[in-house]
């Protein structure tokens, strides 16, 4: 972008948004939000706690595996759903309702289910991420041209060396598409299930800080969370650019 | 020019015993679409033979079910006398769009038949790179696919289909993606190797020229449902150079007279 003939560098426009919240946060307009430069020191000694550090680390852990079981289950059956005409019209119109529907209001059936603790909350971000990976992975696989699995075929692969070696190779780029997509839901159904929980990790921070209207401190614990859920997206996004240039010369 | 078309419905019944392909009967129906009808044919060893037919006779159909990619409805294939249920090591297939691997490189690409055999990392190299010289892409081993020119890629194609090793190369349509320039330069190679590697060579082909210019023997097919209509030996003298071989009588009268003959089906 160019302003007055000067490039204006990429990150300009967020920089200019902090002022702005600075700006509104000095002149007191509702104590909602306090000045950034309150909430990063908060954030800082946020950090430091002990009770954030565990938080934190509950949080990651039901994160992570809630989101591998997704990934395993979620590529699983989007294989099955593109190779199968069979699988794909049995589980189609279940994929589809659930990537669209509203996941938070099955939270408290799934609290009945599973407890009130980390397991609903793993449960949670598996349900949350798991469609977009198969939607992804099925398109993937479908998009594998005829041609190379015949060649694969042709050449000796067959079984499960013809998966391993060139159809879910050749379905990458999708499928990254949708563990990414599928981890930005994932974060989302890490908090969601954790608030509605309420009683542990980042759910709990949340809680407690809204609750006494401790703004810096939410605040912080809102930017920290950002920051993670676009740095682990940003990771992703990262590895699909090196197999990107698939997609067009397949 | 020899047209053996009456020799070869009696040779049907009594096998060559220089054939490495042998057809026998095959017909093929997609649903209620008859694709093949009774397909008799013996591909001789050593030999390129090609199929040349109007589009959608069958040709890239009987070409995958001799490959073992797809199964005839009736009727039978043998490869160096055993019958055909699959594809097999004695076999290699060409690919009209490639079919190489994006995320490899050439020589992985190259090599992946031996890879997929089981063949040690140094030695199944050591092949690939003598095929990689063969077609004339020394240098661009590291490269990827789409780094390359469509000629080129098809070059790939065709090394990895020699590395191999197999009896019997089958090429559908190799040319048909590259360009005209690249195309006669290819076609003037793949004669270069044919006369070296010694292989039984079936090509499918559209084009009536590339068949002639290439071609032991050409089998045409009538229009769907294929069958055999017509078989030519072009009996042309390959001694003498590309350029006079394009110019020469014999060959420019055997295009005339397949054309004759295929123009009824044009619509």
């Amino acid at each position: 972008m160019t302003l007055f003939g000067y490039r204006v560098p990429m990150m300009a426009s967020l920089l200019a948004w902090c002022v702005i919240w600075e700006i509104v946060g000095q002149a007191g307009v509702s104590f909602l939000v306090p000045p950034l430069s309150d909430v990063l020191v908060a954030a800082f000694s946020l950090v430091q706690t002990g009770s954030w550090q565990a938080a934190a680390l509950t949080t990651l852990n039901s994160f992570l595996i809630g989101m591998a079981l997704a990934i395993v289950a979620g590529v699983v059956i989007g294989v099955l759903m593109g190779r199968s005409t069979l699988a794909d019209n049995l589980l189609g119109i279940w994929v589809n309702i659930f990537v669209s529907a509203p996941l938070s209001a099955l939270v408290p059936v799934l609290m009945i289910l599973f407890g009130m603790g980390e397991t609903t909350v793993v449960v949670t971000v598996f349900l949350f991420a798991v469609w977009i990976i198969v939607l992804d992975t099925r398109a993937g696989i479908q998009a594998v041209p005829r041609s190379l699995e015949e060649m694969g075929r042709s050449y000796g692969a067959g079984g499960l060396r013809l998966y391993s070696k060139i159809i879910l190779l050749a379905a990458l780029p999708e499928i990254l598409a949708g563990i990414r997509l599928g981890m930005v839901r994932g974060v989302k159904g890490v908090v969601i299930g954790q608030l509605l929980v309420s009683i542990i990790g980042y759910g709990e921070l949340f809680e407690l800080y809204s609750r006494n209207f401790d703004m810096e401190n939410f605040w912080a614990l809102t930017i920290i969370l950002f920051a993670a859920a676009m740095g682990l997206s940003a990771l992703i996004e990262n590895i699909e650019k090196r197999v990107e240039y698939y997609a067009g010369v397949r | 020019m020899r047209n053996i078309t009456a020799a070869a419905s009696a040779a049907a019944t009594v096998p060559s015993p220089d054939a490495a392909v042998e057809v026998r009967g095959i017909c093929k129906m997609y649903a209620e679409m008859e694709a093949l009808r009774s397909i008799d044919l013996d591909f001789p060893a050593g030999k390129l033979t090609t199929l040349l037919g109007p589009s959608g006779c069958g040709k890239t159909t009987l070409l995958k079910i001799i490959a073992g990619l797809i199964p005839a409805t009736s009727g039978e294939v043998r490869v160096n006398g055993k019958p055909v249920t699959g594809p097999g090591p004695e076999r290699a297939f060409v690919f009209q769009d490639f079919a190489l691997m994006p995320w490899a490189t050439v020589m992985r690409n190259v090599a992946f038949g031996l890879e997929l055999k089981g063949v040690g990392k140094d030695e199944r190299q050591a092949v690939a790179q003598k095929y990689i010289a063969e077609v004339g892409l020394s240098g661009f081993e590291n490269k990827y696919p789409h780094e390359l020119s469509g000629g080129m890629r098809q070059r790939v194609g065709l090394a990895r289909a020699f590395a191999v090793n197999a009896d019997v190369l089958l090429l559908d349509e190799p040319f048909s993606a590259v360009d005209e320039q690249n195309r006669r330069k290819f076609q003037e190679d793949l004669l270069r190797l044919v006369d070296l590697e010694k292989k039984t060579f079936i090509f499918v082909t559209h084009s009536i020229e590339e068949a002639v210019y290439c071609s032991d023997r050409i089998v045409i097919l009538s229009r769907r449902p294929g069958r055999v209509a017509q078989i030519i030996e072009p009996e042309i003298d390959r001694t003498a150079s590309p350029d006079a071989i394009r110019r020469d009588q014999g060959y420019l009268d055997t295009v005339e007279e397949i054309w004759q003959g295929l123009k009824r089906y044009v619509d």
